[in-house]
This record gives C-alpha cells, sequence and structure tokens, in this order.
C-alpha cells in the first residue's frame, strides 16, 4: 500500500531552516549595529532634539524651538568659527599635493632611503598634542625660534599665535606637517602599485617630467588621492586638539573652530549651555554630511562601475 | 591544624575590624588639591579623626580642571558629604539648582558670622550661608625692585604716579607693567583693580551681577584709565601663559605684575627672593573710592544629597576654626578666613597680605570669573584682552559685552 504524502505531511522545515538564509547576515550584523545605533545614530538625534532646548546640564531642559539656531546665526564667534574651518578646509588640502610631492621625491632607490622615508612618517606617529606643543614653543614670543628668526631678520619679532589674523595659519601649519606625512604614505603605497609596463610604455612614446606625471602616473594613483582627500577634509574638520592646545581658540576667539567653539558652549568651564552647543554640533554634521554623502555616492558609484 | 587555627583568627580579627567599622561613621570628602594642599588636608582630616573617633573622612583628590566638569556630574549622580567648590557667583547654578545645603545653622552655631565676617558676603545667597569658606589669597601687584632700582622709580602710591614710572620703565626698554592672557583670566585681574579702584566696590558688584549696562560711563572711565597705561603692557601677551610672564619679570624685562599671591612661588623658584620682589596695592586712582580688594575664596560644601549631613556639618564647622584655618594656611602659603587665626610673619609677601585684606573697607571681590557668571566672564575676559591689543576697538567690544550682558542676565 502506497501513502501518498499530504503536505501536511511533508518533512517539516523548521522556521529557521526556512529563514536562515537572509537571517544570517542580521545576525552577525547586529551586535556591530546595535553599538552603531546606540552609540552615532540615536546621539545625532538626541543632540538634534537638545538643540531645540535651553538646559544648563543640571537645571530643567526649557524649551526654546529654533531660538539656539537664531542666535547662532547672529553670533559672531559663530561666524568667526565658520570662517576658519572654511580656512582649515582649503589650506588643509595642501598637504594633499604636498604629499604627493615628497611621496615621488622618496620613492627611488638609495641607500638608507626606508630611513628618509621613516623620518618623513614621523610626524604622523607622534600625538596632535605634541605636535601643537613643539608649533607653540617654535612661534612663543620672546624665546620661540620663529620669533628669534623674524627678530634677527626684521629686527622686530612676530608672534604668530598673538596676532589675530595670523594665528589660524600658525595652527594650520602645525597640523599640516603630520597630515602632509599621512598624505605621503598613502601616495607612497600608492605609488608602488603603479604598472611598470605602463611608465615604459609612455617612456618608449617619449613621455617625460610634468606629462607622465599628468597622464600616466596621477590616474593610477586616482585611489590613493581619494583616500588623501577624504582624511584630510576629515582631519581640517577635526581641527579641535591643535586649537585648544595651541591657542584654547584666542587671541579673544579668533582661531575658534566650529568643534572648539562648541566644546567652549557645552563643555568648558565658562560654559554649560548645552543646548547652544548641541545646535553648533547639529551645523557641523550638516557640513560633514555635505563631504560624507559626496563620498559614499562616489564609492557607491565606484563599486556599480566596477561590477 | 595550624594552618586552620591561623585562618580562624584571621576571619576574627576581619570580623572585629568590621564591626569597629560598623559603629564608625564615614563622610566622603571630594577635592581638587594640588600636592601640597592635599598634604595639608589630609595632615587636617587625621587632626579631626583624633578628635572624633567616630567618624571617618575618606577623602578622594581630583584633578584640579578635571574636577571643575566632575562636580556637575557626582552631585546629581552619587553625591559626596563634603566637596570642595568657591564662593560667590561660581556657587550660584548649583544653589540655585538645589544641589548644595544651606549650613546657616552651623554659621548660626559656632558663631561664623563674626570669626568669618569678611567672606560671608560672598557665601550668601538669598540671605543663607551654602558652604564655609577656609581660604584666600590676595591679589596687587608684584615688582621687581632692581628694575625699580635700575632707574631710580618710587613705589607708587596712585595711579598717576605709577604711569610717569612707566615712562622711566620704557626709556629702559622694560615692560612697565606684564601680564600674560593665553588664558584669559590675568587680564581679568587688572580690569577687576582698575574698576574698583576707579568705581569702587558696589557699583564693580552691580556690573559684575550684570545690573549695570557695560556702555556705563562709569566702565568707559575705567577703560580709559586702562587705556593709559595700555602702551606700557608687554607685547605678544596675548600668546604667553602668565608663568612665561612671570619668567620676563625674574630676567628683569619687565617691572610690575598685576597677580595673586600664588605668583610669589613661580617669582621665587626662577631665582627672586624676598629683597627682589616687592608686593604692593593697587595704586589709588580715584582718592574718593573707598579701598576695595580682591581674594578669592576656596569653600568647602554639603551637596544636597549628601548621606551623612550631621557629621559633614561637625567636619565644616571644624573646617571654620581659626586653629584648622590657620594649620592649613600655614602648611599652603595662603591666608586663612578666620579672624582668631595666625599668619606666618617672617613671610613678607602673606603678612602684608593678611594686612591689606583685614585693614580693607570697601569689600573683597572674589575674581571676575566668580563674580560675574561663567558665560559672562568668557566674554568680557577675551574682550579684556583684545583692548589690552587694540584699544581702538572698545567701543566695539563694549556695545559685545552689553549684548551678552542682556541676553545672559534674564
Amino acid at each position: 500500500m502506497t501513502v501518498a504524502f499530504t503536505d501536511a505531511e511533508k518533512p517539516q522545515r523548521s522556521w529557521w531552516r526556512s529563514n536562515q538564509q537572509w537571517l544570517t547576515p542580521w545576525l552577525f550584523l547586529a551586535p556591530g549595529l546595535a553599538m552603531f545605533i546606540l552609540y552615532v545614530i540615536w546621539p545625532i538625534f538626541s543632540s538634534f532634539q537638545l538643540s531645540l532646548y535651553d538646559y544648563d546640564g543640571l537645571g530643567t531642559k526649557v524649551w526654546l524651538g529654533w531660538d539656539n539656531y537664531k542666535e547662532l546665526f547672529g553670533d559672531r564667534a559663530f561666524k568667526t568659527s565658520l570662517k576658519n574651518n572654511v580656512i582649515w578646509l582649503v589650506m588643509y588640502m595642501l598637504a594633499v599635493p604636498l604629499g604627493l610631492a615628497i611621496a615621488i621625491f622618496l620613492n627611488q632607490t638609495v641607500r638608507g632611503i626606508r630611513i628618509y622615508k621613516s623620518l618623513f612618517f614621523f610626524p604622523f606617529v607622534i600625538s596632535q598634542v605634541v605636535v601643537g606643543l613643539i608649533f607653540s614653543w617654535f612661534y612663543a614670543p620672546n624665546f620661540g625660534l620663529l620669533y628669534k628668526l623674524t627678530e634677527m631678520l626684521t629686527g622686530k619679532g612676530t608672534a604668530i599665535l598673538a596676532n589675530p589674523e595670523l594665528a589660524t595659519y600658525g595652527i594650520i601649519a602645525a597640523g599640516l606637517w603630520p597630515q602632509i606625512a599621512y598624505c605621503m604614505i598613502l601616495y607612497l603605497t600608492g605609488l608602488n602599485n603603479v604598472a611598470p609596463d605602463q611608465i615604459e610604455a609612455a617612456r618608449l612614446d617619449g613621455a617625460k617630467g610634468l606629462k607622465m606625471l599628468w597622464y600616466v602616473i596621477l590616474p593610477q594613483l586616482r585611489p590613493a588621492t581619494f583616500i588623501a582627500v577624504v582624511v584630510t577634509v576629515i582631519g581640517a574638520l577635526r581641527s579641535f586638539d591643535l586649537v585648544s592646545i595651541m591657542t584654547n581658540g584666542g587671541p579673544f576667539g579668533s582661531t575658534r573652530v566650529l568643534s572648539y567653539y562648541m566644546y567652549e558652549q557645552a563643555l568648558s568651564e565658562y560654559g554649560y549651555r548645552m543646548g547652544y552647543g548641541a545646535a553648533i554640533a547639529v551645523v557641523l554634521f550638516g557640513i560633514m554630511m555635505i563631504f560624507i554623502s559626496g563620498f559614499v555616492w562616489k564609492m557607491v558609484r565606484d563599486e556599480r562601475g566596477n561590477r | 591544624m595550624l594552618q586552620f587555627k591561623k585562618g580562624a583568627v584571621l576571619a576574627l580579627a576581619l570580623l572585629s575590624g568590621t564591626s569597629a567599622i560598623a559603629q564608625q561613621r564615614t563622610i566622603t570628602y571630594y577635592t581638587d588639591y594640588d600636592p601640597i594642599p592635599l598634604a595639608a588636608m589630609e595632615a587636617l582630616i587625621a587632626d579631626f579623626e583624633a578628635a572624633n573617633p567616630d567618624i571617618k573622612v575618606t577623602l578622594q583628590n581630583f584633578d584640579h580642571e578635571g574636577y571643575k566638569t566632575a562636580i556637575r556630574n557626582f552631585l546629581t549622580t552619587d553625591a559626596p558629604d563634603l566637596a570642595n567648590w568657591y564662593a560667590g557667583n561660581r556657587m550660584a547654578p548649583f544653589v540655585n539648582a538645589g544641589q548644595f545645603m544651606d549650613v546657616s545653622d552651623v554659621w548660626a552655631a559656632n558663631d561664623l558670622g563674626t570669626s568669618l565676617a569678611s567672606a560671608q558676603a560672598s557665601m550668601t545667597i538669598d540671605g543663607k550661608q551654602w558652604g564655609v569658606p577656609y581660604t584666600y589669597y590676595q591679589w596687587g601687584i608684584y615688582y621687581n625692585k632692581s628694575v625699580y632700582d635700575q632707574v631710580g622709580a618710587k613705589v607708587p602710591a596712585t595711579w598717576d604716579e605709577f604711569i610717569a614710572n612707566c615712562e622711566l620703565f620704557k626709556a629702559a626698554g622694560i615692560d612697565c607693567l606684564t601680564t600674560g592672557t593665553s588664558a584669559l583670566w590675568p587680564g581679568a585681574g587688572i580690569f577687576d583693580y582698575l574698576d574698583l579702584r576707579t568705581n569702587g566696590y558696589d557699583y564693580h558688584m552691580s556690573l559684575t551681577a550684570g545690573k549695570t549696562p557695560w556702555t556705563d560711563q562709569g566702565v568707559r572711565n575705567t577703560f580709559a584709565e586702562w587705556a593709559k597705561v595700555q602702551p606700557y603692557i608687554t607685547a605678544n601677551h596675548a600668546a604667553i601663559d602668565w608663568q612665561d610672564a612671570a619668567a620676563l619679570m625674574v630676567q628683569g624685562k619687565a617691572a610690575n605684575y598685576v597677580m595673586g599671591n600664588f605668583a610669589v612661588g613661580v617669582l621665587k623658584e626662577g631665582g627672586m627672593t624676598n629683597d627682589t620682589l616687592g608686593f604692593m596695592a593697587f595704586p589709588t586712582i580715584n582718592p574718593d573710592v573707598v579701598r576695595a580688594e580682591e581674594a578669592p575664596t576656596d569653600t568647602v560644601h554639603i551637596p544636597a544629597g549628601a548621606k551623612n549631613p550631621e557629621d559633614a556639618k561637625t567636619f565644616l564647622a571644624y573646617m571654620a576654626s581659626a586653629e584648622a584655618q590657620t594649620k592649613w594656611n600655614a602648611a599652603v602659603g595662603q591666608l586663612p578666613i578666620n579672624a582668631g587665626s595666625t599668619v606666618d610673619t617672617s613671610d613678607p609677601f602673606l603678612s602684608a597680605g593678611f594686612e591689606l585684606l583685614s585693614t580693607t573697607k570697601g569689600g573683597i571681590a572674589q575674581f571676575f570669573d566668580r563674580d560675574a557668571p561663567a558665560e559672562m566672564a568668557k566674554i568680557g575676559m577675551e574682550g579684556f584682552q583684545e583692548f589690552m591689543v587694540y584699544p581702538d576697538h572698545l567701543d566695539d567690544i563694549l556695545n559685545r559685552l552689553e549684548e551678552a550682558r542682556q541676553r545672559i542676565y534674564k
């Protein structure tokens, strides 16, 4: 007697078995996602919410609506910070071509080249705080090397960090030192991967010097350039430590950047305007989003193109 | 077997130990001391525990700067029984948020209104006292006696004499007045004194309390006096720390320094002695104004969330006593507040400060960043720094401060 299996009697596949295909990746992602939501996504919304209140971290929150933002756009310190952020972004980009130049310079086989390479890379290894300290001594009035040098040349010493017009550039120069090293190392690894046959072919065709660089080398370095630009933009927007170490935002607030101003308003000894600080953070987040979405968009596009 | 016996004895010892602790009540005390004051406080606590064997004080010390942030957290979450803080407007946010306990009963029970009279005003909000002050130090002008001799200048009693001296120093290539405003606050000391001498204590307090507009004529008069000395202030002060400015004075490149008494240690480490370093009260500007001085006061408070406020109050009363204050301040080199305390007479700066403060009729200011709310202090001190670099920005600075005043003191 043959027994026909009815639908119900078919060997049962458990719920897990039938769903594991799509479930497994999510299970593996879950710990990371939970952390990401808890420590990144939730704070974003929470600080946006906080930016609509007046709150000193102790007392009661008072609903303000958009007042913090309105105040922000009439606030001179905020304008200075925003302007300085733009200066940082523009000037910091110098790290990319300078890093490339040093990388090309070092991309040769000479005795002891490894030592030179590590010496050039050295500033990136030391902490930003140390870089800031070294440079503030370099600039220091009365005993700093640069001050003495300008005193010798012009008869009157220039104290870069005491001059509201020059101070920001002085800090950026300090920041460029490790940033150039970073870009250099990115380009050095990139140069290792440049196809020698293409260079040879270009040689045969008579390409030399700048033409060779522009038409043959640089296109092959595009991934390195992309990463170098990304880390430089991020570095410029995070320019907190150097400002804090070298000038505390001074003289009279002329070297503030958004991240430092946010810290000052929300968390420093003279601050504790949590709501206002959160509003600055939201603006900074908005600016970062412009860059981040640009980068993400490019990466997604590249990935699609590769398929 | 022997092993077992040893264990049993140990367990017994532990048991008896815990029972002893159970009878002993504990108070926790959070502080923000550097090593020397910390050692002084530990010595005081040892004395206190000897006198009160049933109370044990657990001290937890914080980094000085980190404490300013930490206190906001621990007051709301896990409050100790005692916490260090500062007098004046600096304690106002905590008092207004109900984080500090009213300790008027300690003041009344120990007659502190008499013994701590000089600091009572700065400890009082809404007619109640919110903590106990135990130390302060004077501000004034520290000067290099050698350069005074070098240019033949006399120690000035009035502001006009001071400015006249500046001419002499300038001719000799010496900065008449030095300061390092990299951290902003040293500039506020100059402003406070100019304002106290030009307009007096009440005006200065009304200004820092936000009741007087910054565009007021009185403020302009203060800045007019400041403008007189501005050309003689160390150039590039905006980029130097107060210690670097002290170095200028040690090297004889600067003559005068408006500073608090804590600078003496730094100046002496640099090589100055009681023979080369002098102290004077800030000179008189307006002779009709009663002399007022500046002396930031450090205090101890009981947080509202304290678990053992009764014993904490016993400790507060002890901290207010003449003996405790004499001992602590002698170790640290600052001035006790209790009128019955004594100071080391062999230290000319301490004796001068004690004399200066105990004879002050006009009142004792706390310092700009303690008298004014934190936010106003920050904006104000930036304005002072800017004025010392660009005195022609005065109108702009005052308008900005006035805008801030209207926003901050609602």
